[in-house]
């Protein structure tokens, strides 16, 4: 089944509440691999944010690691600024256990050690197995367990909800 | 058990029977999406060199035995560096083959180890085959990799070699590689050469005296030249070989200057190569033999880039091989 919510205007509600708590000159943004960049490289370009996007690829971080092994494509984290003293907001699409902000969270402390971080989502979709909350959400769902919620893109945009049984975390 | 009574050839202990890679001991039937697997992977590794902290967790609490009974710098540097930043505990031994003839057999010594509840091996050994040994008899109970055995194998620094030249020189299925110099001492060579075929590069040649170069290599599809001019024409990347000077004992050679005045590389004979063709070595260089001092520091070698992509390679294989350990897809 799809869903037939707008990304377009998601987004829109994001830049809104990010707006009020964002300084353009210093505030810099990281997008998690892929859904998360495809979202940051929107409200990156929406803000008006000089610093250039960053990019992280958690795979090296993951928790699961031991047990799933190496993800097949790996890209390059690539954080073009300095981290230390620096106000970030991390990006991803989707919320779900919490452990893919974690294992961010991990890997933005290996270069360096920001001001403060601020966590920006597409969808929380409820499920937490950590402490990690979304401070912006443009959507709050408390989807079942079996559901899988994934962004498609880039282009255009498009929010799904797979019904089907979850194959993986 | 006994070295000499170890077969080649019967399967491939690399992959385990659900397909995935568990070990690394030679290029030849390294399949290529693994290979590429590897190289992709490694590009990850090379910037993670340039943060402020320069590790990972992803091997946390995993130990990593680097096991060598020969000496090298290099290779069992980049190693432990690999894993240490992958955050691994390393355990280095190195063995000298007279104390292992004391009595300890090789077998031996891995199973005291895997007593330790240890969760890989890094292995070099002068017997060709020595790891492949130890691969069939652990089987998937611990990754091991080989990092050089006797004339047979070296798949890290092909491995590496390939990344630099793909980094460096652009997409291998359209350069011509020459391979320069004691190619019938190198396992350097022979894992280069099926790296390189595995990766579509269409022209590999080798290029020394006929005495240095084994004859049978016209069969796998090398081109072999015994003049270094002819060799070098339209070359797009030449790697150097270390003359193994102390395995020259069966004079092979006049001497180490007429090595050096027929194929030793110097900056005018670069000039027969296409302009600013890259000069690959893997160490250690022996200068004024194989390669000119000129040559060595020019702007065309890249030797030194060579090491900084052996250390992502090398965190690279040693992801890939702990990843699936823990039962995880590992193929592309």
């Amino acid at each position: 089944m799809n869903a037939d919510w707008d990304v377009t205007t998601l987004l829109e509600g994001m830049v809104r509440d990010l707006r009020p708590r964002v300084d353009p000159e210093q505030t810099a943004m990281i997008g998690i691999f892929t859904g998360g960049v495809w979202i940051a490289q929107a409200l990156h370009r929406a803000l008006g944010l000089k610093t250039a996007l960053g990019q992280l690829d958690i795979s090296f971080y993951r928790d699961d690691f031991s047990q799933i092994g190496l993800h097949p494509q790996v890209r390059a984290s690539d954080i073009p600024f300095a981290v230390d003293g620096r106000s970030i907001i991390l990006v991803d699409d989707v919320l779900y256990t919490g452990r893919t902000i974690r294992a961010a969270m991990n890997e933005i402390f290996d270069y360096g050690r920001p001001a403060n971080i601020l966590l920006a989502v597409l969808v929380d979709r409820g499920g937490h197995e950590v402490p990690v909350a979304a401070d912006i959400a443009a959507l709050r769902l408390n989807a079942a367990a079996g559901g899988q919620i994934k962004l498609r893109g880039p282009d255009p945009l498009r929010l799904e909800l797979l019904t089907s049984p979850r194959t993986a975390s | 058990m006994s070295l000499s009574t170890f077969r080649f050839g019967d399967g491939n202990p690399q992959y385990d029977a659900q397909g995935r890679l568990r070990h690394l001991l030679n290029t030849e039937g390294l399949r290529e999406p693994e290979m590429l697997q590897i190289l992709d992977t490694a590009e990850s590794f090379l910037s993670i060199a340039q943060r402020s902290v320069k590790k990972t967790p992803t091997l946390r609490g995993k130990t990593i035995v680097n096991l060598f009974f020969e000496n090298s710098t290099r290779t069992r540097s980049t190693f432990e560096l690999a894993a240490k930043r992958l955050s691994a505990d390393v355990l280095n031994i190195a063995v000298s083959t007279s104390s292992a003839s004391k009595g300890e057999s090789l077998i031996d010594t891995v199973d005291n180890l895997m007593a330790m509840q240890v969760d890989g091996f890094v292995i070099r050994h002068p017997e060709a085959g020595a790891a492949h040994l130890i691969a069939r008899h652990l089987g998937d109970s611990a990754l091991v990799i080989n990092a050089g055995d006797g004339q047979h194998a070296h798949p890290t620094q092909a491995l590496l070699d390939v990344f630099t030249i793909r980094r460096l020189a652009g997409p291998i299925e359209d350069r011509v590689v020459a391979i320069v110099g004691d190619v019938l001492h190198s396992r350097v060579a022979r894992s280069q050469i099926h790296a390189l075929s595995i990766l579509g590069c269409p022209e590999i040649r080798v290029i020394g005296p006929q005495t240095l170069v084994p004859k049978e290599l016209s069969a796998l599809g090398v081109h072999v030249y015994h003049d270094l001019q002819a060799g070098l024409r339209g070359v797009d990347v030449i790697c150097a070989l270390r003359l193994q000077k102390e395995r020259m004992e069966s004079h092979r050679l006049p001497s180490l200057d007429e090595f050096h005045r027929r194929f030793g590389l110097t900056p005018e004979r670069l000039q027969w190569a296409q302009p600013d063709a890259l000069v690959l070595h893997p160490g250690p260089m022996n200068r004024g033999v194989e390669i000119a001092s000129e040559v060595a520091d020019g702007h065309q070698a890249v030797i030194l880039q060579q090491v900084a992509h052996g250390l992502a390679v090398r965190m690279a294989v040693l992801t890939l091989l702990a990843g699936a350990a823990g039962g995880g897809e590992n193929h592309a």
